[in-house]
């Protein structure tokens, strides 16, 4: 927006607003603030007078404490904040960055390492498992063959599973000569 | 899937990522583009591919190759050569074990930068108060609040190397959930690596693609990739470049560790690793030069950004001093007025003690290592929109890929390991990783100290350098003469299918030894005429934000020495081990001798 004799209205009312709320009484008018020297940049001095005392200005330091008092609203009406509309010689108070009660980074954290625990306990678990199974597998095949009850039958000193059974007892030299007998 | 006994890949695929992924690691990304930009932009490129063809291949062959026909890790496979080279798989496992543990640390930095990059605002972007709160911390406002998050909320650094400091619990966490991620990885060899790497070899690649497109629409992108790509072919007379590339080269492909060995030594016996080591090499040359755009892309975006910055500050003092209206000094047209203004009113300008901002000293300030990721990258990305998640992509990429080095560092100290008979059969593997990665997390301890950060950059420069110049030496040698050329060719015909060519030949017989001698000498030439120094982050130093130039002391010197020449010792000591022993043998009259063994032997 532009600075304009408007602008400058509402400067001089939010001035006397707050040397109004600093010594708390309601004597300080519009008429008290006086500005002076103003550039196109926008910048120019002030002074507040003091209408019960003679016409004599306020104490700098009366000002300071009153504007500091009031900044935030100071700035809110105009829109602006405290890098945008500078004082001179009044240093904002710098406000403490936030904290949050526990610290985010120790939340990711434990997340991450609940996660890391999990897949090694699994891995374990599965290993010893396989391990295990391994384990039993083999002793079980020492066990036979040491005790030597192999549930192998045999025929004919040859190992059952070996000879094709149907072979033995169908004789496919035969069984195939039907077809070459007519039939009845 | 086991044959012989001997744990298998699943696939071919997982064999390239495996080894890509280890070769492929952080200095791709803070190593790479540094040089090409101090050593002239696009010029550095020749006697990189130079020092690929005639030094990075032939190694790499010779390493796949020897693991590939051997089927044993460093230690088995250099003795198994000859019983006088086993120093050499000794030293190489000596090499992985001093890496690793440093190694870790430096991703337990990134594991930590990783999980506070999900707090608002990010916390390296704002100083914190000081005691009374009137104003910023004095060491956050002296140097940037990225630095001071860096070196004092992350290290707690000392000022002094021999000051240690005390233990930071915060890196301790970290460092205990990175030895358990590699655990969990690597908990049953390559069983468990070849599943996980192909997340850690991939995403890499998806998030520089991210970075890339993202960089590229930044504002200042194309000044830093001009910069960075305009070859300036005058620096090619400096040997210092050539030096350089040697080296880039070499650590770059993680020659002489035993991971390569380790992990070529889980392979089929008839497997092309001609082609594979071709095909490792090409795409890790690639991926250097593929991560450098958008490293450099963000960079001139940081250096643009800052030299605006510098501009608006200098217009709003004119502004002031001046009295004029708002926005009439523009960035446009501040040199005319900044002219028109000196000619006036020259005392007034003066007395404002303007700063000169040019954007080519912006651009200058190079830095690689952990500075470019810590420090650079991290002041960049708070100056993006939407800065937790690009600082969350990028922490993500920089520990998956230091993570697939990890899985290669680990297999080379692990491997050896299980062929050794002191290692019982009866211990499962679970149980032996277990120990390893425990007893690496109690020595990486004295890392998270205050100290810390000089400690790494100590094993880094003097663990990680010189040894594995000598052992990749004493590995071509070895090949080459000691178990010779002819025998080894066809060792590589009965796997590949056909006879090495004229190229490889003249590259292990003569060109890579020759280079490797040439630049071990250039590098402790080097090493020896500037004495060893250190920059130490002082807050009472006087120049501060400067780092103070500290001199080691001597006991630290010994320790450098120590560590840079124990990987060596034992390639000569083994060496005249055995010959003693043999000398003792020769005099006994019932001495069988040793058997011969060749690759045609195994199958």
């Amino acid at each position: 927006y532009a600075w304009d004799a408007n602008e400058e209205y509402l400067f001089k009312a939010m001035m006397a607003f707050a040397m109004r709320k600093y010594s708390r009484k309601s004597t300080t008018q519009i008429s008290n603030v006086l500005l002076c020297n103003m550039t196109d940049r926008v910048s120019f001095w002030f002074v507040v007078t003091d209408s019960s005392k003679n016409v004599t200005t306020v104490p700098g330091s009366e000002v300071e404490a009153a504007i500091r008092m009031n900044r935030h609203r100071i700035n809110n009406a105009f829109l602006l904040s405290d890098k945008t509309l500078q004082f001179l010689k009044i240093t904002s108070t710098l406000s403490p960055p936030v904290e949050p009660s526990t610290p985010v980074w120790l939340i990711v954290f434990g997340g991450v390492l609940c996660l890391v625990v999990a897949g090694i306990i699994f891995l374990v678990v599965t290993g010893i498992r396989r391990h295990k199974k391994k384990n039993k597998e083999s002793t079980e095949r020492e066990n036979l063959e040491e005790k030597g009850e192999v549930t192998v039958t045999v025929e004919n000193g040859i190992p059952c599973e070996a000879l094709d059974l149907k072979a033995g007892h169908i004789n496919g030299v035969f069984a195939a000569d039907d077809e070459r007998f007519t039939s009845l | 899937p086991k044959e012989d006994g001997r744990p298998k890949w699943d696939n071919k695929f997982q064999y390239i990522l495996s080894c890509i992924g280890f070769a492929v690691g952080l200095g791709n990304v803070w190593r790479f583009p540094y040089l090409c930009q101090i050593h002239g932009g696009g010029a550095f490129l020749i006697p990189y591919f130079i020092a690929l063809l005639f030094e990075g291949i032939p190694l790499l062959h010779l390493e796949l190759a020897l693991g590939q026909c051997l089927r044993k890790g460093s230690i088995g496979a250099w003795n198994t050569i000859s019983p006088y080279l086993g120093g050499v798989g000794a030293g190489s496992w000596m090499v992985s074990v001093l890496v690793s543990l440093y190694y870790n640390t430096v991703l337990t930095w990134v594991m930590w930068y990783f999980i506070n990059s999900f707090q608002e605002p990010l916390p390296w972007s704002v100083c914190p108060l000081n005691e009374n709160r009137t104003g910023l911390n004095t060491e956050c406002y002296e140097s940037t609040a990225v630095n001071y998050f860096w070196y004092r909320k992350t290290l707690n650094i000392t000022p002094d190397v021999t000051e240690s400091g005390t233990l930071q619990w915060w890196l301790i966490l970290c460092l205990a959930a990175c030895w358990a991620i590699v655990y969990l990885c690597t908990i049953r060899g390559i069983e468990t690596t070849g599943k996980a790497i192909y997340v850690t070899a991939i995403f890499p690649y998806l998030v520089l693609t991210v970075f890339l497109i993202q960089g590229l629409t930044l504002p200042g992108a194309s000044d830093g990739l001009a910069y960075l790509f305009t070859p300036d072919l005058s620096t090619l007379k400096n040997p210092r470049v050539w030096l350089d590339a040697a080296t880039q080269i070499f650590f770059s492909l993680s020659l002489g560790f035993g991971g390569l060995i380790a992990f070529s030594s889980y392979n089929p016996p008839k497997n092309d690793c001609e082609k594979d080591a071709v095909t490792v090499a090409i795409v890790n040359s690639m991926t250097s030069i593929y991560a450098s755009i958008p490293v450099f892309s963000v960079l001139g975006f940081k250096a643009t950004t800052g030299y605006w910055d510098c501009l608006d500050r200098n217009i709003i003092s004119i502004i002031n001093e001046f009295d004029l209206p708002e926005e009439s000094i523009m960035r446009q047209n501040y040199t005319a007025w900044i002219s028109f203004l000196n000619s006036s009113y020259p005392e007034k300008i003066a007395g404002l003690k303007l700063k000169s901002c040019d954007l080519q000293e912006f651009l200058d300030q190079s830095v690689s290592g952990t500075g470019l990721a810590f420090i650079i990258f991290t002041q960049a990305i708070i100056l993006m929109p939407g800065s937790q998640a690009w600082a969350i992509l990028f922490f993500i990429m920089l520990f998956s890929l230091g993570l697939s080095s990890m899985f290669g560092n680990i297999e080379g100290v692990f491997t050896p390991l299980l062929e050794l008979q002191i290692i019982s059969e009866s211990i499962p593997k679970e149980l032996l990783s277990g120990i390893i990665c425990l007893i690496c997390f109690l020595i990486a301890l004295c890392f998270t100290l205050g100290s810390g950060s000089y400690w790494i950059d100590i094993f880094d420069r003097y663990a990680g350098s010189l040894p594995l110049l000598v052992i990749a030496f004493s590995e071509v040698v070895g090949v080459v003469y000691v178990y010779k050329i002819k025998r080894f060719s066809k060792d590589v015909k009965q796997m590949t299918g056909r006879k090495p060519n004229l190229y490889w030949q003249i590259t292990w017989r003569f060109i890579s030894p020759l280079l490797l001698l040439i630049v071990f000498v250039a590098f402790v030439t080097l090493q020896i005429q500037k004495s060893p120094s250190y920059a130490a982050w002082n807050p009472k130093y006087e120049g501060f934000p400067m780092k103070e130039e500290k001199v080691y002391p001597p006991w630290v010197l010994a320790i450098c020495v120590l560590l840079a020449v124990l990987p060596c010792v034992f390639v000569p000591l083994v060496a005249l081990f055995q010959l003693i022993k043999q000398m003792c043998r020769s005099k006994k009259p019932s001495c069988v001798p040793p058997e011969v063994f060749s690759c045609q032997g195994t199958n």
